[in-house]
């Protein structure tokens, strides 16, 4: 009797650990994006234009302990007048589930390119800011955030 | 679960010409990121406020267009120049197609 019931329960172990081993494989695992797709989003935007450096003010925490809210500040020198200003602002982030973070569309009545937001971010990794101006001319910059406690999944 | 978004906004009512003055939202909303597990391991659907708009006199001063990686009761800030008297009108715009408004007249003299 008490053999049979060691026979039951070690065939039941066996096929419960085989359904776990099955839904593990099947459940959705949370992918991470990477540089490589950050720069698939960046091409998708200004193709395989050249960007300068210089003229962006990223302004985020070297560490941040809480990752579900790190403060953000861009900064962008321009003149802000009818025939030289910046257009758009687009942020990344190559270690979150999706590269995108935020895309700003500037007018010259804001008088100065300048916006603040607070993000999430995963894990430690590179934010990376891009903007156009109103003559076409392309910046970028990057800057790197090592956060202590991830902002997704859970 | 959620509450219904309420937008906060922190605008100047008077300014003088060309000043600069700084605008500063937020709204209270969970923006779900599409990437949460709840309890029973179930991927938790994506809802946030994906655009917010900023209008001055029914022309467009500023856009943000945000992904889920922008934190819950999302904060925003910007400038304007002021040039004239009028209203602002911001608008952010949700997954589910709501709109969430709010208007603030601004005196310039």
């Amino acid at each position: 009797m008490v053999f049979m019931k060691t026979e039951t329960s070690r065939r039941e172990a066996l096929a419960l650990a085989g359904i776990a081993g099955l839904a593990a494989l099947l459940a959705p695992r949370m992918s991470f994006a990477d540089a490589a797709m950050v720069d698939a989003e960046i091409k998708k935007l200004y193709g395989d234009k050249k960007f300068d450096s210089g003229k962006i003010k990223l302004d985020v925490p070297e560490i941040a302990e809480n990752g579900l809210v790190v403060p953000i500040t861009v900064d962008v020198e321009s003149p802000m007048t009818d025939a030289d200003y910046v257009k758009a602002v687009h942020v990344f982030a190559d270690g979150n589930p999706q590269p995108g973070i935020v895309s700003y569309k500037f007018t010259p009545a804001c008088g100065k390119a300048s916006a603040s937001t607070r993000m999430r971010l995963a894990q430690t990794q590179n934010i990376i800011c891009i903007a156009e101006m109103s003559d076409g001319k392309l910046y970028s910059t990057k800057s790197s955030v090592k956060v202590t406690i991830g902002g997704c999944g859970g | 679960m959620s509450v219904k978004p309420t937008p906060r906004v922190r605008v100047p009512t008077q300014a003088k010409p060309g000043e600069l003055i700084e605008i500063k939202t937020l709204i209270s909303h969970e923006m779900e990121s599409g990437q949460r597990k709840d309890a029973s391991g179930k991927i938790v659907p994506r809802k946030i406020i994906n655009t917010f708009t900023a209008q001055f006199n029914g022309k467009m001063v500023f856009e943000a267009e945000w992904n889920p990686a922008i934190s819950a009761n999302p904060y925003q800030s910007f400038f304007y120049k002021a040039s004239e008297s009028g209203e602002f009108a911001f608008l952010w715009k949700d997954d589910d197609g709501s709109m969430y408004e709010s208007k603030h007249k601004l005196t310039v003299a």
